[in-house]
């Protein structure tokens, strides 16, 4: 095979070390210094094929033809050996942990803003926050069934976490469909190594869902915005895996304060509802009066209790950017434990001494607004020129609290295939959490990979990629 | 099972039925067309307008009407929703809206139809020639039918799926017959060799030719093709078979819904189960057929009401 091309030295690359490869890439990379470049070729072509046939797409917003786009897979997989999982499975079961304490806690006691860990108005004031939730009781006090954490490393390996997705988190379907593809194109990998199974991963969803309701044998529902939402493909993958129905908001009705479906054989109760609509669109009568794809009268059967959602309401406030530099102190405050993953260090720039320290350093960080987003109201310091500084250094000054500050991002890199042959792509991981009445995780997540060179972007919107991801068990050898 | 859903799966046969139909019409069309003796080449090429009834969206497209223009109309059309294209088009948008409900298989034959479809469709006609192609669509859609019976639960979504293959295969079967017998009155039906041709065109174009002659010795005559597309139990295009087997599918639908439509499908069943070629013969056969069609609207209508208004 031709030669992979070598990772930056500043950059922690997944497979290549200076001593040459890390231990759980050795047997893989031994298998693929001995497979032929043309059959690597025509695997990715096979893979090409196979998502196509199936169907497995994503839709692009505002183009016409062809609107159903293959999100790229790249054949070389991530893998993490198991005692690097166990210290992320560990991190990430004490974080998702506090975070739904944290949305109990502010809609009800709020022992944390009088506490003053948090700054009340910044949970107040956020217009994630519904103040339709508050004294609502949840049975388990549940709020976040399904999490979706984004995982990064820095240039020593550590990880640390970017984002906490509390809403909606998608991809879990193509962690899937990737294992399914990479079994189906090189079994013999899987036979001379034991890789950690994730294909119960719908398994376990349905068992968290269900156990989210008091009923005796609930009945849970997806539901989907229809089929020209980006992510249609994952939820009708998720309705059939779990063999439970995949409604529109128009199959669902409200009546007696219970919530119903339209079926052949007439209405049937619904009690669990995993919902991949925003909470603004979920009930016209409550939010946006011009949704088509919610239900009428849902939040007020939600808040006598008559129906679950999973997520529940008003969980945006919990991952919002302003408030994610507070979580290792929510883990601090609940838990009474330190942070077992890290965020990626944050100042807040609203505390005097992260100001100063951001002030005096301006041209290594990136600032950003709390509650901008996409790139707007922000400065990359290393990038930018003297005048840029010069301007947010007041704008700094002036509004302190409406900014943090971030050292520039290094994702670890991993050799992926792209048309030049072998080189290192800079990835993240996405591992998925369900919290029911225990947490559980399927090993491993979803990896995305910047496909272009140098990209740090790993949105599928944006040319990103995505990997099997490997958790090796046992010892590599 | 959801009302949309049984809606979808409903129209998602009934599409790829109508486009399996339009695809054997066209190769008879075809066929008769290029016969040198036909007089009325013209008339068959009208055939298949007539009875989709899109004569005069087609005269808005095409000013002349020609082999080729109703080849592209009928095939490739993205603008003729009664085209093969749309009808496929529209049969896999709906299996993709209720894909969690079809068995993998059923549904990747599905969405591998619509592809290669819109590849075709951009080679052209002439790329690989009308007949190839037409074979193409017939095997792609026994393709489906054998995945779907193959690998899919009995149950309620398999019964709304045969239920629109077969109002749709029986809405059809009458139509093409009351089609051609207009054609053959128009032709002055004395010519005993044009007669053979067009029974036998016919008979192709519902795979009933060999059948025929399995069932019937000596010439095709007007009373055993009657016989054997109306009345027939054992053909799976006879109308008296479709219309069983949409009484079986309905039975078979859980529940209560659907009452009127079953009486309805029942009623009907009786007149064919126990009818006799010389009762029609008497009735006049296009009258008769004229009754069938709006009998089978009727069935169509009540599904719809029972199934996925009243819920």
């Amino acid at each position: 095979m031709t030669a992979i091309e070598q990772p930056a030295p500043h950059l922690y690359d997944e497979m290549l070390c200076s001593e040459g490869v890390h231990a759980h890439y050795q047997a893989y990379l031994r298998w693929l210094e001995n497979t032929p470049d043309a059959t690597l070729e025509q695997k990715r072509r096979e893979a090409d094929t196979l998502f196509r046939r199936f169907g497995i797409t994503f839709n692009v917003y505002g183009e016409e033809e062809g609107t159903e786009r293959l999100i790229p897979f790249d054949l070389i997989p991530r893998i993490i050996p198991s005692s690097e999982w166990n210290h992320l499975e560990l991190g990430l079961r004490q974080r998702v942990t506090a975070l739904n304490r944290f949305l109990h806690d502010i809609y009800h006691d709020q022992e944390i803003l009088n506490a003053g860990i948090i700054p009340a108005e910044q949970v107040l004031t956020n217009q994630q926050f519904q103040t339709a939730m508050l004294g609502v009781d949840l049975p388990g006090n549940n709020y976040i069934p399904i999490t979706g954490v984004d995982l990064i490393r820095d240039s020593n390996g550590e990880y640390f976490v970017l984002e906490d997705n509390l809403r909606t988190p998608s991809g879990v379907s193509y962690m899937l469909e990737n294992r399914k593809m990479m079994m189906r194109l090189f079994p013999e990998l899987f036979l001379a190594q034991s890789v950690a199974p994730v294909e119960h991963y719908p398994n376990l969803l349905l068992e968290t869902l269900q156990s989210a309701s008091d009923a005796d044998s609930p009945c849970v529902v997806v539901l989907t915005p229809g089929r020209y939402n980006s992510a249609f493909f994952e939820h009708a993958f998720l309705a059939q895996q779990m063999g439970v129905p995949l409604v529109e908001g128009a199959d669902l009705f409200v009546r007696n304060g219970c919530v119903f479906m339209r079926t052949t054989t007439g209405p049937r109760q619904v009690h669990v509802i995993y919902r991949r609509i925003d909470d603004a669109f979920l009930d016209p009568l409550a939010f946006n009066p011009d949704s088509m794809l919610g239900v009428p009268g849902l939040l007020s059967a939600y808040r006598d209790g008559n129906i679950i959602l999973a997520n529940a309401l008003g969980t945006g406030v919990a991952d919002d950017k302003s408030i994610y530099p507070y979580v290792p102190n929510m883990i601090r405050f609940y838990l009474d434990e330190e942070p077992i993953l890290n965020n990626v260090p944050t100042w807040v720039c609203r505390r005097e001494e992260d100001l100063s320290y951001v002030l005096d350093h301006l041209e290594e960080l990136v600032v950003k607004e709390v509650h901008g987003a996409g790139g707007y109201g922000m400065l990359i310091g290393p990038k930018a020129n003297r005048d840029e500084l010069n301007k947010f250094r007041q704008l700094l000054r002036d509004n302190p609290a409406n900014y943090i500050a971030q050292p520039t991002l290094c994702l670890s890199t991993c050799p992926t295939m792209v048309s030049e042959g072998i080189a290192p792509r800079h990835i993240d991981l996405r591992p998925f959490v369900l919290s029911g009445s225990e947490i559980k995780l399927v090993p491993g997540g979803l990896t995305r990979v910047a496909l272009r060179e140098g990209s740090l972007v790993v949105n599928s919107s944006q040319g990103g990629g995505t990997k099997d991801t490997w958790v090796l068990e046992g010892n590599p050898c | 099972m959801l009302s949309r859903t049984a809606n979808s799966i409903y129209w998602m046969a009934r599409s790829l039925e109508r486009a399996e139909n339009l695809t054997r019409l066209l190769d008879v069309s075809h066929n008769m067309s290029l016969m040198p003796n036909s007089k009325g080449g013209q008339q068959e090429l009208l055939a298949p307008l007539t009875i989709t009834g899109r004569l005069d969206q087609f005269r808005e497209t095409f000013s002349q009407l020609s082999a080729e223009a109703l080849l592209e109309f009928f095939l490739f059309d993205e603008c003729n929703d009664g085209s093969i294209f749309s009808c496929i088009r529209s049969a896999r948008d709906n299996a993709h809206s209720v894909r969690d409900k079809l068995s993998s298989e059923a549904w990747e034959s599905i969405n591998t139809t619509w592809l290669e479809l819109r590849h075709r469709r951009q080679r052209g006609i002439s790329h690989e020639g009308v007949k190839s192609l037409i074979d193409w669509i017939k095997q792609r859609s026994h393709e489906f039918r054998g995945a779907a019976y193959g690998t899919m639960l009995h149950n309620n979504v398999f019964h709304f799926m045969r239920l629109g293959t077969f109002i749709e295969r029986a809405d059809n079967t009458a139509r093409i017959l009351r089609v051609k017998l207009e054609v053959m009155e128009s032709q002055h039906n004395s010519n005993h060799a044009i007669d053979f041709y067009q029974w036998n065109a016919l008979l192709q174009s519902l795979g009933a030719y060999e059948a025929y002659h399995v069932k019937y010795t000596g010439g095709l005559t007007t009373r055993n093709v009657t016989e054997l597309l109306i009345l027939s139990a054992e053909l799976p295009r006879s109308l008296r078979y479709c219309i069983g087997a949409l009484m079986s599918q309905l039975i078979a639908i859980e529940g209560d819904q659907g009452q009127a439509a079953k009486r309805l499908c029942a009623e009907l069943h009786a007149r064919l189960e126990y009818g006799e070629v010389d009762f029609i013969t008497r009735f006049g056969l296009h009258e008769y057929l004229n009754d069938l069609l709006r009998r089978i609207h009727t069935i169509g209508d009540e599904i719809h009401r029972s199934y996925w208004e009243g819920a």
